[in-house]
């Protein structure tokens, strides 16, 4: 039983208990890690899950009519249950697995792009996505003729809602994709009221959740998503899985995304009819394992609650606000009112790269770099920021050894 | 401040980045060229004329540092004798061993330890090559 499991109350001392890694050195120094928001640590709860896949349980699934197979698929697709509960799915066919967040997003462009939008149709996103979401969009755009149009962010890091209204103007928006929370500025969208706005206008809705499913409770029939994907491995599960959940009328409308076993009815030397949803939509052998894994990580964070999750970071982030203004010539990029645990910041005269480096001596570890997010640093004037993230096992001491750790970095370059 | 920190930031490096002395694009140039980190989007563009070499870049502490003491080691040189001085570089801070042809540059050979920036360093000297046409 996990540490964390026990305790009524949330205690990150036995919740990091839980996490064998956070025990390591770097450079003679404890880790501090503080890159979440690019892949989470794993907790035992999982690596035990998998490694019992492995040792004890472990077939093909779908496919053998004897015990292993059987014991391994039921498994399997035991996780496809959680997930639906996890995100309040209205039935667990709405929920596809594939191996990350950018998978499940270029499955939409690929299936629901060129089979249901039609060239002259258009596709809104915003300035703060992730290539992730911005470059399955531009391909769809030049395989298949549909328009791609940007919508702005305000300076604070929020939906333009003046410049949404602009871009559906003239009714040709029928696809909205956007994130629930940006990698990069930590803001949350609003997304009840983005679903509710692309509805009024004819709109299908995609929601980015590979950020956002880590911090808080997402209810998909609450928010009213068509839409809404996330990767395992962000909610400390393992790298490989991904998860698409589509409404079920929108995924039986939806051509195949990658042909082969699993995913057929019949097949013929000149034909092939496909399966229903979901299993239409996955092809091959899916990640099992790794399925697996997410599904001990759903267990895991499911165990301590996201209400208290979400309270942590919420004090977590003030706290690490507050910090990082004391430090001189620190900026915070974007000042959204709703905002997570994901803090991208620029220091005067200071380089992301040079940041990060000194601060790995530290043993500190954040992102440096673009962030996979190019054109939103662009449209924030900087060429890269450093970014620090938090997760279900960071503490108050671990912000407080990045503000002073970039202290040191100054007087490095001072 | 410990010492790992300072061992590659050192006052050299430091200075050069603050107040580089052949940074700024010449009115004339024979050959130049651009270079890219798609991992940052850090660049340089290095403009070649009157045997010597000016640099305009945007980037980090490494990439500043090392393009200036590119253009300095390089200045009088033929193309061959920086194609050599390159490949002497690239050993350099592949593998920290520190190398008497290469002068001011071994301030650089702290970097084969931080695998991730050696691409910072080595980015000028791309483009060089590229603009002398190696």
């Amino acid at each position: 039983m996990s540490a964390a499991l026990q305790a009524g109350a949330f205690d990150v001392e036995r919740i990091r208990q839980d996490f064998p890694i956070l025990t390591r050195t770097v450079h003679g120094k404890k880790l501090v890690f503080l890159d979440s928001a690019a892949s989470a640590q794993k907790p035992r709860a999982v690596i035990d899950a998998m490694a019992h896949c492995m040792e004890a349980q472990y077939a093909n699934v779908h496919r053998g009519l004897h015990f292993m197979s059987e014991r391994t698929s039921e498994a399997y697709e035991a996780v496809r249950d959680k997930v639906a509960g996890l995100i309040n799915a209205a039935s667990r066919d709405e929920i596809v697995f594939t191996r990350n967040g950018t998978e499940s997003i270029n499955l939409v462009a690929h299936s629901f792009g060129r089979a249901l939008l039609k060239a002259g149709d258009a596709v809104v996103v915003s300035e703060m996505e992730h290539h992730a979401n911005l470059v399955p969009w531009q391909m769809l755009r030049d395989a298949h003729g549909v328009e791609l149009r940007i919508v702005k962010i305000t300076d604070s890091g929020e939906v333009d809602f003046a410049s949404l209204e602009a871009q559906f103007a003239d009714g040709k928006v029928k696809l909205l994709a956007i994130t629930h929370m940006s990698n990069v500025l930590g803001s949350y969208t609003p997304a009840e009221r983005l679903c509710a706005f692309a509805h009024a206008r004819g709109a299908k809705i995609l929601l980015d959740g590979a950020q956002a499913i880590v911090h808080r409770r997402v209810d998909v029939q609450v928010i009213g998503a068509d839409f809404y994907v996330f990767s395992g491995h962000k909610l400390y599960g393992p790298t490989g899985i991904g998860v698409l959940y589509a409404r079920r009328e929108i995924l039986e409308d939806m051509p195949p995304f990658l042909g082969g076993g699993d995913m057929i009815n019949s097949v013929s030397y000149t034909h092939s009819s496909w399966a229903r949803p979901p299993h239409r939509f996955e092809a091959g052998t899916p990640a099992i394992i790794e399925t697996i894994g997410l599904g001990a990580a759903i267990d895991y964070v499911e165990a301590i609650g996201f209400d208290a999750i979400a309270a942590h970071e919420r004090a977590l982030t003030e706290h690490a606000l507050n910090m990082l203004a004391d430090v001189p010539g620190l900026s915070v990029l974007g000042r959204a009112q709703d905002r997570g645990g994901v803090i991208s910041f620029v220091m005067q005269d200071i380089h992301a790269h040079d940041i990060a480096t000194l601060l790995d001596r530290q043993g500190i570890a954040v992102r440096a770099g673009h962030h996979c997010a190019e054109p939103l640093m662009g449209r924030l004037g900087v060429s890269s920021t450093a970014r620090a993230s938090f997760g279900v096992y960071t503490t108050r001491a671990e912000i407080d050894a990045l503000k002073s750790g970039l202290l040191r970095v100054q007087q490095v370059f001072r | 401040m410990s010492e790992e920190m300072t061992q590659l930031y050192q006052e050299l490096i430091m200075a050069r980045a603050r107040s580089p002395h052949f940074a700024g694009r010449p009115a004339a140039f024979e050959h130049h060229a651009q270079g890219e980190n798609p991992v940052c989007g850090d660049q340089v563009e290095v403009f070649v004329g009157n045997a010597q070499v000016r640099h305009e870049s945007r980037g980090c502490a490494i990439l500043l540092a090392s393009a200036d003491l590119m253009a300095e080691a390089v200045a009088g040189k033929t193309a061959a004798e920086v194609s050599e001085l390159h490949a002497a570089f690239e050993q350099m801070v592949e593998t920290g061993q520190t190398n008497p042809a290469l002068g001011d540059l071994n301030a650089l050979a702290g970097l084969w330890e931080y695998r991730s920036r050696i691409r910072c360093a080595t980015l000028p000297w791309a483009a060089l090559a590229q603009a002398l046409g190696a």
